[in-house]
């Protein structure tokens, strides 16, 4: 079995930072715009270098994506910074109509995504936002896993034409994905081949899924990992290739079950080929305050929910 | 490029007043036929629209996204389609006949405008109130690292003003300086639930727009196309120089067709066959129906 290792943890915003960072030197129409969260988001560097093209807009999110419609119109790439919660819910109708119906190039990049925001609790944690955007026509969902791959998505959303939800957080987390891989909107990333249960995992579940993977393993059970990171468009080939050698899946995500990459992978087997489904995701709940390992393993969002669900699926096959 | 602008010297404004008699017909034609939209504001703001886009601004030849090189208009009042459909169409953004179209199936000619269906000459979606401010001064501070001194212009409703959005807006423009664009507040004092003042009384618009950092210019008279034309030329005399610039733009409702007039009861409402023929009547056919 493949396994993965690290030398190093980072925050996935961090890496959000870095990309936005490359991108203000390598695309002069890249253009950045924040709601007075710079430090949350790992701005500086990309302010630092080109403050004639970044726009601070204060407390006002809804007057945010309105802005960075506008900024399209004239050929520019905003890229908006704050929290998932502010970025999705709290400005729905404005993404709805300025930018997705209209049509615009905008990159909406959201730290803090889920229960791993910890202790500032529910009111900053968000649980709902991946089902809020992947229901947007023509909106692309992103979901990243570590340091690295947040860099290249954010370096890759920028030539991909079209608006964009980004989502990534803020604990540090093992960067265990090569710092060259590319990133590829819309395809999945196969991380280790099995044959007796298919993993699909997002985000900061990713991980977990391969530690789950290496436990199953000493079970003796082949777990095939695929690490999600685009829920929209969904790489649906990957996982009905990967459903039909192994004939069961488990989904992971750090979202509420309903609306996340769970119902997405459902859908695809539904149509194409039923296969039970066991899903590692939030049950219709809120969050809480507590520290961001506490709340994973309050709401089951580890390795050894991870462990507890292919086992339990694979009876069902 | 046109610069009619230098000719607010001398305004000939014979032009004007066929073509804002003609888009009257238009309208009243256009939501008589599918029996929907909303003909009283979009009356109010004729002679404003027809002067904006045939004096005022400066426009390119056809139409791209960007508009690049040339001034911007946003409509954040949506729901007066009628009358931005006719104007552009008549600016030539696309064909009239097209008009017939309005708020049909399969049409470009959508109940609110949008890019969605790529008609010519619109650059965003509105109907949802309260979110064209922000998306003007978006693509104003775009000119401005174009270093493309062309102005932004913009229309919004005053009921449209209680949305906590636009004031988001106005403290962003005053704060951030972007004095390269002029939003016209149509100030008809009428709402879907009665007037202004009965729904949601909102005192002093052109404090409040000084109180948060505005240039304010009144046009009293915002239904005579002279007033217009000398108001927005004190208007663009105001840009350029550190603050935002706004026009409240005094109109009434329905004007044009007397029994729409002085009243929100036309705001969604369309005409019988007897109203139509009523109005069009009182707006004799100048430059040919579409």
């Amino acid at each position: 079995m493949k396994t993965y290792t690290y030398t190093e943890k980072k925050d996935t915003r961090s890496g959000f930072g870095a990309g936005l960072a490359e991108l203000g030197r390598t695309n002069p129409n890249v253009v950045a715009l924040c709601a007075d969260l710079i430090g949350s988001l790992k701005m500086e560097k990309f302010i630092e270098e080109n403050p004639e093209r970044f726009f601070q807009i204060g407390i006002a999110e809804a007057n945010m994506m309105g802005i960075a419609a506008g900024l399209t119109i004239g050929g520019k790439i905003p890229f908006t910074g704050t929290f998932a919660n502010f970025s999705t819910g709290r400005v729905y109708d404005q993404i709805r109509q300025s930018i997705a119906y209209s049509d615009k190039n905008v990159k909406i990049c959201a730290s803090h995504a889920g229960l791993t925001l910890g202790e500032d609790g529910a009111t900053h944690q968000i649980l709902e936002d991946i089902g809020l955007m992947k229901m947007l026509p023509g909106m692309t969902v992103i979901n990243t896993c570590d340091y690295n791959q947040t860099k290249a998505a954010t370096i890759a959303i920028a030539a991909h034409h079209g608006p964009v939800y980004l989502r990534f957080g803020r604990p540090v987390v093992p960067i265990f994905t090569p710092e060259d891989q590319k990133f590829e909107i819309g395809k999945a990333v196969m991380l280790t081949e099995g044959t007796d249960v298919t993993i699909v995992a997002t985000g900061h579940l990713v991980w977990e899924a391969l530690e789950a993977s290496k436990v199953l393993f000493e079970k003796g059970i082949s777990a095939e990992v695929i690490n999600i990171h685009t829920i929209k468009p969904l790489d649906e080939e990957a996982i009905l290739k990967s459903v039909a050698k192994t004939g069961c899946v488990v989904t992971a995500e750090e979202h509420n079950y309903l609306g996340g990459l769970g119902e997405s992978v459902a859908r695809v087997l539904a149509l194409n080929n039923p296969t039970p489904q066991e899903f590692v995701a939030t049950n219709d709940t809120f969050g809480e305050s507590g520290t961001p390992a506490q709340l994973m393993n309050k709401y089951g969002l580890n390795s050894a929910a991870i462990v507890e669900k292919s086992l339990s699926v694979i009876k069902r096959k | 490029m046109s610069s009619k602008i230098n000719k607010l010297d001398m305004p000939n404004t014979k032009h004007l007043e066929d073509l804002t008699i003609q888009v009257r017909r238009d309208i009243l034609r256009m939501v008589h036929k599918v029996n929907s939209g909303h003909p009283g504001g979009s009356l109010g703001c004729t002679e404003f629209l027809v002067s904006l886009y045939n004096e005022i601004m400066e426009r390119k030849e056809g139409f791209d996204m960007d508009g690049i090189g040339e001034d911007l208009f946003f409509l954040s009042n949506g729901h007066i389609s009628p009358v931005f459909y006719s104007v552009i169409s008549r600016a030539g953004y696309f064909p009239v006949e097209e008009l017939n179209t309005f708020r049909l199936l399969n049409s470009r000619l959508q109940g609110h405008p949008t890019t969605h269906e790529g008609l010519p000459g619109v650059r965003i979606a509105s109907g949802s109130l309260g979110q064209g401010m922000s998306v003007a001064l978006g693509a104003a501070q775009a000119k401005k690292l174009n270093r493309d001194n062309h102005l932004v212009y913009t229309l919004h409703g005053d009921g449209e003003l209680q949305e906590g959005q636009n004031w988001e807006a106005i403290m962003y423009a005053a704060a951030k300086k972007v004095d390269n664009i002029i939003c016209t507040v149509d100030l008809n004092g009428q709402q879907i639930d009665g007037s202004t003042d009965e729904v949601l009384p909102m005192g002093s618009i052109k404090a409040k727009f000084e109180a948060f950092g505005w240039v304010v210019i009144e046009i009293e008279q915002g239904n005579n196309i002279e007033a217009i034309l000398k108001g927005m030329a004190e208007a663009k005399s105001h840009t350029g120089k550190g603050k935002p610039v706004c026009v409240l733009l005094k109109t009434i409702m329905g004007h044009g067709v007397d029994f729409m007039m002085y009243t929100h009861a036309w705001h969604g409402k369309a005409p019988n066959d007897e109203q139509l023929a009523k109005g069009l009547a009182q707006n004799p056919e100048t430059l040919g129906d579409y």
